[in-house]
């Protein structure tokens, strides 16, 4: 018999999720560079920010694809409802940041939690079309009542007042980026813990298999709205963030455009790795930098070229297929 | 569980109708399971057996009638409450997580079970209890080597296992198995059956069979469905020797 001291066996099991729960190199390494950016002196501050928040909308489509199974053509409504949320907060003096971004969180939430609602027994190309169409909708409404929201030229006037009290959001962008930096970190941490819940497990199990849930007893359409809510809460935070850190909002926050970039940003990073949306981000941010200063109109064309790339060569995405390379390495 | 709890049937059905547009699938069929028996179902191609476990679980709703468990009426409830009281079924065809291990099934069935599957932060590697009782669960089954599988990389015979045990998982007063020994070869099925009557142990089990030498050893009652009615639900010894079922289902 093993020594009294010994640590109790523990089943392969246990080692199995408390493995996938734990931080890895690559994670920690991940979010130390992002915040090692803001030291590099002449860093392109704004750019980074952008590539940030970008990330966490991206993230918040892959709660809903990548793990739910809900593909939506339409989720730059939630950004853009969170954008002007946030806008409108800061025009009519409610110029606190934080709290601000709470709110065109939840607004943005409840909306998405009414559309799941709508939408949680519709599947397939249908629901590519509804969330297209809730898309259209709202960006033709935006764009249409400029008395009220400025139209094209979008919400001027919105005032927001230093973070906590004490940092000005300055014009290098330097509080911008650490509080959309921090914002993002946080959310990204709810995120975390939810999909390593056994709730995660769940969202996985209805994408696998709706009916297989079904018969172990679980409410599949209810959790269809609330991953919708999350997803849309979280959208909403990141157009909020947008809205405080360039002190303007533009319909182009919620044009389906900016619905198909984030899809867009989803695929090539690798969807069901919450970190996929933050990798496709980058890769997509710092060449769309790059590509419109070599060639200010085409660059879409090599966008475009990149994702066939991606999607023919990596099929899964950057970050699933770095796994598979990495493991493959390992093994040997 | 009150004596008359047990003295009464688990199942239970009254003038049970389905119709699909005209086709009518059976007409007043009233059916009885006592509690803790091993009841199989047979019947033709096209008797109906499906629709029957179909309209017990919920996934369909009858055109008249009512379905009774445990002395209540439960025709209007959803599958998911009809889970929560009890019913819990397998699939003839595998219907699995495919991407996910067995292991990551199992929790997700366990944490359903245990209230748990609602929107929470609290990680799975400390929910202890969820962990051992899947592990438990899969070494019950043999698949403990298995549990980190990809599930669709199983063989065959495994993912049929897979599928009971996901059920069971539920701790179900009433299992439903659809043709549990479907896609297997003779020998495997009846290991499969072998392992059943150990696993199951005193839960009460429904199930589906085509095989006769594997409801006949495995079976307390059988019943026999045909042409929309049911023939006689009898001990397997009699069910054999009934003119009736020779002559609708054996074809003697």
């Amino acid at each position: 018999m093993s020594s009294l001291s010994d640590p109790a066996p523990r089943l392969p099991g246990q080692q199995y999720f408390a493995s996938i729960a734990r931080w890895s190199p690559g994670e920690i390494i991940f979010w130390a560079a992002l915040l090692a950016v803001f030291f590099v002196p002449d860093a392109n501050l704004p750019l980074y920010g952008q590539i940030v928040i970008w990330g966490l909308f991206a993230m918040s489509l892959d709660l809903l694809l990548g793990y739910r199974g809900i593909p939506s053509m339409g989720h730059a409504a939630f950004f853009g409802i969170g954008a002007y949320t946030a806008g409108y907060l800061g025009k009519f003096g409610w110029t606190e940041p934080i709290s601000g971004l709470v709110l065109a969180a939840l607004v943005a939430g409840l909306v998405g939690w009414l559309t799941g609602r709508v939408i949680q027994r519709v599947s397939g190309i249908a629901l590519l079309m509804v969330t297209l169409g809730l898309n259209l909708i709202l960006y033709d409404i935006v764009h249409r009542q400029s008395e009220l929201t400025g139209g094209d030229d979008g919400l001027q006037g919105v005032v927001i007042a230093p973070v906590l009290g004490l940092f000005r959001f300055d014009i290098f962008g330097r509080t911008a980026y650490l509080y959309a930096l921090a914002v993002t970190f946080v959310l990204f941490l709810v995120a975390r813990a939810l999909v390593k819940s056994p709730f995660g497990l769940a969202l996985l199990g209805a994408r696998e298999n709706p009916r297989r849930m079904i018969t172990l007893g679980t409410p599949i359409e209810r959790d269809v709205s609330t991953v919708f809510a999350i997803a849309s809460a979280m959208a909403g935070a990141a157009g909020a963030l947008l809205t405080q850190t360039t002190q303007f909002v533009s319909p182009a926050t919620l044009s389906f455009q900016r619905s198909a970039d984030v899809l867009v940003i989803l695929i090539i990073g690798g969807t069901g790795r919450l970190y996929g949306g933050f990798i496709g981000a980058i890769v997509f941010l710092l060449l769309r930098d790059w590509l419109a200063a070599l060639s200010p109109v085409y660059w879409y064309f090599w966008i475009g070229f990149l994702l066939v790339i991606v999607v023919a060569f990596f099929r899964r995405g950057i970050v699933p297929s770095v796994e598979t390379l990495a493991q493959r390495l390992r093994r040997r | 569980m009150t004596d008359a709890a047990s003295d009464q049937s688990v199942l239970e059905t009254r003038d049970l109708r389905m119709a699909f547009g005209g086709l009518v699938v059976f007409e007043n069929l009233n059916f009885s399971l006592r509690r803790g028996e091993r009841h199989a179902i047979i019947g033709p191609n096209g008797a109906g057996k499906t629709t029957f476990v179909s309209l017990v679980t919920g996934l369909l709703r009858p055109t008249g009638g009512d379905v009774m468990f445990n002395g209540r009426v439960i025709t209007h409830s959803s599958p998911q409450q009809r889970v929560k009281a009890g019913i819990a079924r397998t699939f003839q065809i595998n219907s699995l997580f495919k991407a996910l291990n067995p292991l990551a099934s199992l929790v997700i069935a366990l944490a359903e079970r245990e209230g748990r599957g609602g929107i929470s932060l609290r990680s799975v590697a400390r929910q202890a209890g969820l962990i051992e009782e899947a592990s438990a669960l899969l070494a019950k089954f043999g698949l403990a080597d298995d549990a980190l599988v990809t599930t669709e990389k199983l063989p065959y015979g495994k993912q049929r296992l897979l599928e009971v045990a996901l059920a069971l998982a539920l701790r179900p007063q009433l299992l439903l198995l659809d043709e549990p020994a479907a896609g297997l070869s003779t020998e495997q099925g009846h290991e499969l059956f072998r392992q059943l009557a150990i696993l199951t142990g005193d839960t009460t089990v429904l199930f589906i069979e085509h095989d006769m030498n594997l409801v006949f050893r495995y079976a307390d009652r059988v019943s026999v469905f045909a042409a929309g009615a049911l023939v006689v639900q009898d001990t397997p010894e009699r069910v054999r020797n009934h003119p009736r079922v020779r002559e609708v289902y054996l074809g003697v």
